[in-house]
């Protein structure tokens, strides 16, 4: 019976990895499920559920060959594949700053105490290297209504940090 | 009185565009009666075209009314309906009775004037701005044989990054 993987793989960033590493996953009898791609510096990073029907060690072997001549790293997680349960967000959230240390943890610990479940988070460091600035986005859902989050996002504020709220309500047509 | 089916991708119905009414009669106004129990019947639906449930003529229906802080013109059967201005574009969240457990970003025309016949063949003009603006495009799409699908955009989109000019 065919088990879902979660594959991990890092490495330094060149073109086509994407579809070097699919393309191995194909012939080797796997089913690709949801996928998140980002380059984060200079470095390729995918985290992607692939359905495989043999043992992590048989998709490890699988893939050796081709992560190490693309030099990446490669991590295997058995999971469930439970597709078809996407939770709907109805907040996202924009914070932006000059850089410094802390900001993740501080604009998280607020929404997180206001019930955010956070579906999508992306960061950024830009400016420049003499004025880095950070920018962080993220969607979610207000599990304890969006009042809450709108609280947290004043308190943030005061705190010097300038963040944006925009709630959104996701029209089905 | 049964609800209609919907369509849901990738059914090729959902691609074929539709054809003009030109006739408002019994029969016409008993497919509308069904075809907004089957778009109230849906969580959250707001609106609902007449290929989503394989009937291809230009037929919609519209009610953002239930919404909150939305300005709307209430229930608006939209029988071949002309947009015939876009104004200012804005980024919002759509998903699709057709396409089930996915919902993605979608730029679309913050205002928008709109002609069409209602179901008694009556011709109307509606401005419509925000919310129900979007869900009238979003249906007059679906009478195009488009999808939101075909027009999603990355939500990076709501903050451009700036490009190095040397």
């Amino acid at each position: 019976m065919a088990s879902w993987y979660m594959v991990t793989l890092i490495g330094k960033d060149q073109p086509g990895i994407v579809s070097r590493i699919t393309a191995e996953l194909f012939k080797g009898g796997c089913n690709l499920g949801e996928a998140s791609m980002i380059r984060l510096g200079v470095n390729f990073t995918i985290m992607l559920m692939a359905e495989f029907n043999g043992s992590a060690q048989a998709l490890t072997t699988l893939m050796t060959p081709v992560t190490n001549e693309l030099g990446l790293h490669l991590h295997l997680d058995s999971i469930d594949g439970k597709l078809h349960q996407h939770e709907t967000m109805d907040v996202s959230i924009t914070v932006y700053g000059a850089d410094r240390a802390g900001i993740v943890a501080d604009v998280t610990k607020e929404l997180a105490q206001a019930g955010l479940n956070i579906l999508e988070l992306e960061s950024s460091v830009g400016g420049t290297e003499e004025k880095p600035i950070y920018i962080m986005q993220i969607d979610g859902h207000a599990t304890q209504g969006v009042a809450l989050i709108e609280k947290a996002v004043e308190v943030i504020k005061k705190s010097g940090i300038d963040v944006g709220l925009n709630i959104t309500d996701v029209m089905i047509g | 009185m049964p609800l209609l089916e919907i369509l849901t991708y990738p059914d090729p119905g959902l691609k074929r565009a539709s054809k003009v009414m030109d006739t408002f009669d019994d029969q016409l106004r008993e497919f509308i009666t069904l075809l907004e129990r089957t778009m109230r019947a849906g969580p959250g639906g707001v609106g609902i075209a007449a290929p989503q449930v394989g009937r291809f003529e230009r037929i919609a229906i519209v009610d953002v009314s239930a919404k909150k802080k939305v300005t709307s013109h209430g229930r608006l059967v939209l029988i071949n309906p002309q947009i015939t201005h876009w104004e200012g574009t804005v980024v919002g969240r759509e998903g699709c009775m057709s396409v089930p457990d996915y919902t993605g970003n979608v730029i679309r025309a913050e205002t928008i004037t709109v002609q069409a016949f209602d179901e008694n063949g009556g011709q109307h003009e509606y401005q419509c701005t925000g919310y129900e603006a979007r869900a009238i495009q979003h249906e007059v799409d679906h009478l195009d044989g488009l999808l939101f699908l075909d027009r999603l955009v990355s939500h990076k989109n709501d903050l451009f990054r700036r490009k190095k000019y040397k």
